[in-house]
């Protein structure tokens, strides 16, 4: 049986671990590869670095601190920040990685999907989502908005439609944040998560707001979620991805255990 | 030992190579050239992507040298697309022939409420006296992304349900392919690696 999947996602700054409240207050949380290798130790199923510096300079070191997690990690591996190009993704792969994730860059330029897609096949191309419910609209969550920057620059997109457009041009997996929920661990937005999952015939990773087992076990069921990203949960010990898992498996979600 | 790893530029192989060298492996990458092909000791095909860019290995010649090296008994593994072109081909890409030394045909799971692609991890119901599986238990999983998939047969090695049920790895002779991706399927994975190049060859 195909079993959900629990992702430690690493928020890299300047080649370190940080973690903060809605991207701010970082605080410096350890070196990536060691991190990444200690959550596929204690049973994550896939691992995500996102590079929040993503700034030209950057660029090196993010190669190189992907190559450095690779090396000694066999599970899934994606990284995201700063992919612009195609280029810049055929980089990262030869760097290690099994997936790019490309967010503000494929909004500018919806084409980068259909490019990497076609270069290295949409199993490799995640497109993730900054989303915001809009409390203004009559249906906030089919009028949920598309933010880039952060979550502080609207995009100009509804969620829905974009996850859509990014299905039809080849990714292969959404991986949907809400910037409402993002850091608060009062939980994933479910509603709008089950949304994007309906609308699409993609798996769907729910990131964004996670802080007890209950929420998983909500996203999974009532969110429809495919898999789901926790950072602050699994960062200084709170708690690792085999005590999730095995606290799911009790609560009847199929997870990969024993891992 | 020596393992010749075939690139026919779909996807990227660095995660393939970076699991057969964890284990020893001295591996070796070929895109083209015959020459590392017929004095193959052992080759992987690995595979992320379409069927049809399996046109490459007819291009370059490379299906004729891998049928020979087969039929001289060199171990081989197919993974994912790698597997499925071991088959007669695949309606993924209708025109583009497979190696057909299994006669089926891959085909796109069927329609229903899932997903496609099938991306996660699933388990594996390993039949009896697989080598390349030696080891796996029942509850041990693997990590699957795929769209398209090989039907049951006498060749099958295990089966894993998704929609349907599919080989997701299939064994005869010195010849075997996995649907999953061993080298991103933590130490089952690398445990079915290990299997395939400790493996001496047919007995016969």
């Amino acid at each position: 049986m195909l079993t959900k999947r629990i992702i430690a996602c690493l928020d890299v700054h300047g080649g370190r671990v940080v973690k903060g409240v809605q991207f701010v207050d970082l605080i410096d949380a350890g070196d990536p590869a060691t991190q990444a290798a200690r959550h596929a130790r204690e049973g994550a199923d896939e691992i995500v670095l996102l590079d929040i510096t993503a700034t030209h300079e950057g660029r090196a070191t993010l190669l190189d601190t992907v190559r450095r997690t690779a090396r000694e990690l066999f599970v899934p591996f994606a990284v995201g920040g700063g992919i612009r190009s195609a280029d810049d993704a055929a980089q990262v792969f030869d760097a290690g990685a099994d997936k790019v994730s490309v967010n503000s860059a494929a909004l500018a330029n919806p084409m980068l999907i259909d490019a990497i897609g076609r270069s290295f096949g949409a199993q490799a191309v995640v497109v993730a989502i900054d989303a915001r419910r809009d409390p203004q609209a009559a249906d906030p969550i089919r009028d949920a908005q598309v933010f880039v920057q952060g979550g502080r620059k609207p995009a100009g997109r509804r969620v829905v439609e974009w996850a859509r457009e990014a299905e039809a041009r080849g990714a292969g997996e959404i991986l949907l944040t809400s910037m409402d929920s993002d850091g608060m661990r009062t939980g994933f937005d479910c509603e709008l998560t089950a949304a994007v999952s309906e609308a699409v015939g993609i798996p769907v990773i729910a990131s964004g707001g996670a802080g007890t087992v209950g929420h998983f076990t909500d996203v999974f069921g009532r969110g429809k979620a495919d898999a789901a990203l926790a950072a602050s949960i699994f960062h200084f010990g709170i708690s690792s991805a085999r005590a999730l898992k095995e606290e799911l498996a009790k609560a009847g979600v199929s997870v990969r255990l024993p891992c | 030992m020596r393992v010749t790893v075939i690139d026919y530029k779909a996807g990227n192989l660095t995660s393939v190579l970076k699991a057969l060298r964890h284990l020893g492996a001295e591996a070796e990458v070929t895109d083209g050239d015959l020459a590392p092909v017929e004095a193959a000791e052992r080759m992987v095909l690995p595979g992320v992507g379409h069927f049809a860019a399996t046109q490459r290995l007819d291009a370059t010649g490379l299906t004729p040298a891998i049928r020979a090296a087969i039929a001289r008994g060199v171990p081989f593994l197919g993974i994912c697309v790698g597997m499925q072109w071991l088959y007669a081909g695949s309606s993924e890409a209708p025109s583009q022939p497979g190696l057909a030394h299994f006669p089926e045909h891959c085909t796109r799971f069927s329609e229903s409420r899932e997903k496609v692609p099938h991306v996660g991890w699933n388990s594996l119901e390993v039949r009896l006296g697989s080598r390349l599986l030696a080891g796996v238990e029942p509850g041990e999983f693997v990590y699957f992304t795929h769209s398209y998939k090989a039907p049951v047969t006498s060749d099958t090695a295990a089966i894993t349900q998704y929609i349907e049920p599919f080989a997701s790895a299939v064994e005869r002779g010195n010849v075997m392919g996995v649907q999953f991706h061993p080298e991103k399927s933590g130490a089952t994975g690398l445990k079915i690696l290990g299997n395939f190049l400790s493996w001496e060859g047919a007995s016969c």
